[in-house]
């Protein structure tokens, strides 16, 4: 399944060449990347580092500032858990809480079956269902803690 | 287009999605065609509807009655006694708060009667996907009248008279920021949608996004055309794929139909838009950070001036404004800035979007002129607290904002009244808390927000909501003293002062208007060891009441740390220092037999 440092190069290069001699590449660049290998891998830094003639370092320092990207492998599936106010205000730290007791993870983790990552999130923008949780690109809303662990259940 | 009897509005918002309108829309589908319906009625998906607790909505026209709740099984209902018999299905009514009542009429509902629409126009009206909805909607009429019929400056007049100001937050007169842009010198310019929406608790934009995408090229096209720029931005949040994808088949579309690329109608002027995915970072909806992001750079902020319509994105002149705005500008343009100026009080025109959220009963997106009260706002529309609790204030303008109390309740809402009292306009979410709702809770939740989002360049912000923050800690797991009260206070107003960008100077409203209207919560909390609201859960005791204990031992199996001990003969006890706080067992009981204090 892992794929070769060869093949991660080959394929970041790819990505790469329509961003070559254009301005403002960068992040686009990293979000295809990420969205290739599901995180931002060493060697695909380093080949995004050296065709576009950025430094590494600021690279990392864009890739750490902004929460979508990730230099750790994620899970199959990520929830969200939404703690933006008017989540707060109907109870949305229950909801993380019991997320977490299911799956035994951590904030910003991953289980070590690599089938979850759970991420709090300041806002889904779906809050008139407060409290709301995101499984991937599936929105659940209205939600009480004890409907956690049948939503969890849908995702392999 | 065919000519149809009948119209069958699905909601197709995030929220009515969600609940699953999905299922809903295919239901109607199957059920109207095995019925032999599908050449006289027809099934639209359209944008949010705003009153999203009560979704999944459907509504059908001609005659405007409005669905809620339905599922897909309620679809066999709708077809067969509404769409063939022509009876109403009551039961799926809309019901009177009071009298449950059913109101048949969509214009009926207290929630959508005080209403004015004017950026959700087409907002749960006509199928986003679908230019030509938009455009029977008099779509694109406003950019024709502007390129065969006004002047650059005419435009900028006309927004001026119309006293449209940034939808954003910052409420800066938007004519006045073009005419800047306009005057630059420089043949590149750009315009910029910001869509980047970070305020947690309001999602207008992301409705009108989703909602009535064209609305928002049109109005980029005349800023464009007003300002001399021919290329756009939309930077847009990457929490929102929809919206993305209803902007890409926007654009596409519009582009086929000779509305975008080059001498657009013939008339010489070309422009350009394109979309750029935020990647997760609330001060990139700051503009100057924002700027920095599309370019690919960490977003952080600079110091203004050089302000952007000077020296923007890759220092060319720059004018950016809010989704919101751009969305009001085609209308305000087709009915004249006079027309817009007539709405809203003296200095605040028009109408703004709301998100109502929180303890109240009908959660969902409403737009009203200014000036209506916040009484009328929350109780009116909003249709008072949930579970008929009591009010005890409203949030307004997200973390950057302030908490309002029931003595403002009378407060005609306008930029400078809220200003004046400690909150801000900002992007108009409105997160109204009831009795079990903790101030001092909610002003470190707002700080927590703002900490982990402050980008780190200048100290004040960086430092000092990192020590406003542990002060709050303090308070609320009950060991915080008085001075820190005074000493919270002062370093929120140091913050206010010196911080670099809008994020640190806004970052202690929320501390200071609750220090300002709900001191008693915090000494509360200090003095007594005690949380009033019952939300703080390090000042939580859970007590099992062994008179009204009945021994059943749910509670036991249901505390995640067994400190619960008990049997069949002795009542059940907690080990008060093993607990920690859940209230697993409190939820569980059957009897009532546990207190919370
Ligand atoms: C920390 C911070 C976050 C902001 N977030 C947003 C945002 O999410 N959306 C937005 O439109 N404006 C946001 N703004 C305001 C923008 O800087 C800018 O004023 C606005 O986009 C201008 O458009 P307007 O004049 O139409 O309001 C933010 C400002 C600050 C200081
Ligand atoms: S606050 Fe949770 S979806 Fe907006």
């Amino acid at each position: 399944m892992a794929l070769s440092v060869e093949e991660v190069v080959s394929k970041t290069k790819e990505i790469v060449a329509p961003w070559k001699d254009r301005q403002g590449g960068l992040i686009p660049v990293l979000q295809a990347v990420q969205k290739e290998f599901g995180y931002l891998t060493p060697d695909a830094m380093r080949t995004v580092s050296t065709e576009m003639r950025i430094p590494t370092a600021e690279i990392y320092g864009v890739a750490t500032f902004y929460a979508q990207f990730h230099l750790k492998p994620r899970g199959r599936h990520v929830i969200r858990v939404c703690r933006g106010t008017a989540c707060h205000v109907r109870g949305s730290l229950k909801i993380l809480d019991k997320v977490k007791e299911t799956l035994h993870v951590k904030e910003n983790d991953t289980t070590e079956d690599l089938r979850f990552t759970l991420e709090p999130v300041a806002c889904i923008g779906a809050c008139g269902l407060a409290p709301v949780i995101m499984v991937d690109d599936q929105t659940f809303g209205r939600l009480v803690p004890d409907k956690v662990p049948d939503i969890i259940a849908q995702f392999e | 287009m065919a000519l149809y009897r009948a119209h069958v509005l699905v909601c197709g918002g995030t929220g009515c999605v969600s609940s699953g309108s999905e299922g809903v829309l295919t239901a109607l589908k199957e059920r109207i065609a095995a019925k032999k319906l599908d050449n006289e009625v027809m099934v639209v998906p359209t944008g949010c509807h705003g009153m999203c607790e009560m979704g999944p909505i459907v509504v059908v026209y001609p005659e405007g009655v409005f669905y809620c709740r339905v599922t897909p099984e309620d679809a066999q209902e709708i077809v067969e006694e509404h769409l063939f018999k022509g009876r109403r299905v009551e039961r799926l009514l809309y019901k009177e708060s009071e009298t449950l009542k059913g109101v048949p009429n969509y214009k009926d509902i207290p929630f959508y009667s005080k209403q004015v629409r004017v950026a959700l126009r087409n907002c749960g009206y006509i199928n986003p996907d679908n230019i030509e909805e938009y455009i029977v909607r008099d779509g694109y009429a406003a950019l024709t009248k502007v390129l065969t019929e006004m002047q650059p400056a005419d435009v900028i007049a006309e927004v001026k008279t119309s006293g449209l100001r940034g939808r954003g937050g910052g409420g800066f007169p938007t004519g006045l920021k073009w005419e800047f842009c306009a005057r630059a010198a420089g043949d590149k310019k750009y315009v910029i949608c910001n869509a980047d929406e970070g305020d947690p608790g309001a999602f207008m934009d992301r409705s009108i996004l989703e909602g009535d995408p064209h609305a928002i090229l049109e109005g980029l096209l005349i800023g464009g055309y007003a300002m001399g720029a021919d290329e756009a931005y939309i930077y847009c949040r990457a929490e929102y794929p929809l919206a993305i994808k209803r902007l890409q088949r926007a654009i596409e579309q519009a582009k086929e139909y000779g509305l975008l690329g080059d001498n657009i109608l013939d008339s010489g002027f070309s422009f350009d838009v394109h979309i750029k995915e935020g990647a997760g970072a609330f001060v990139c909806g700051e503009e100057t950070a924002l700027m920095a992001s599309i370019e690919g750079q960490r977003g952080m902020p600079r110091p203004r001036p050089p302000f952007p319509a000077n020296k923007g994105l890759w220092a060319k002149p720059t004018n950016i404004n809010n989704v919101e705005t751009w969305a009001n500008v085609p209308t305000i343009i087709r009915n004249g800035g006079a027309w817009y100026a007539a709405m809203g009080t003296e200095k605040s025109k028009g109408t703004k979007v709301f998100a109502l959220t929180g303890k109240i009963n009908h959660t969902g997106l409403v737009e009203v002129p200014m000036g209506l009260t916040i009484r009328e706002v929350v109780f009116d529309l909003g249709g008072g607290i949930l579970g008929g609790k009591k009010f005890k204030a409203v949030q307004i303008g997200g973390p950057s904002g302030g908490c309002l109390t029931e003595e403002h309740l009378d407060l005609p809402i306008s930029y400078e009244s809220l200003t004046a009292a400690g909150a801000i306009m900002g992007s108009g979410g409105l997160v109204v808390m009831d009795e079990e709702t903790c101030m001092v809770d909610v002003a470190k939740f707002f700080l927590e927000f703002t900490q982990a989002e402050s980008c780190g360049k200048c100290v004040p912000c960086r430092e000092g909501t990192k020590q406003m923050l542990l002060m709050l800690n303090k308070i609320t797991s009950g060991e915080g003293t008085l001075e820190d009260l005074d000493t919270l206070e002062e370093l929120a107003l140091m913050v206010k002062e010196m911080s670099l960008c809008g994020l640190g100077q806004t970052a202690p409203n929320p501390v200071l208007t609750t220090l300002r209207y709900f001191r008693d919560e915090y000494e509360a909390h200090i003095v007594e060891k005690r949380c009033p609201a019952g939300a703080c859960s390090a000042l939580l005791r859970y007590i099992i009441d062994p008179e009204r204990c009945r021994r059943c031992g749910l509670c036991a199996k249901a505390c995640p740390v067994s400190c619960i001990s008990g049997d069949r003969q002795t009542p059940y006890v907690i080990d008060q220092d093993k607990c920690i706080k859940c209230g697993a067992c409190y939820e569980k009981c059957p009897f009532d037999a546990i207190d919370r204090r």
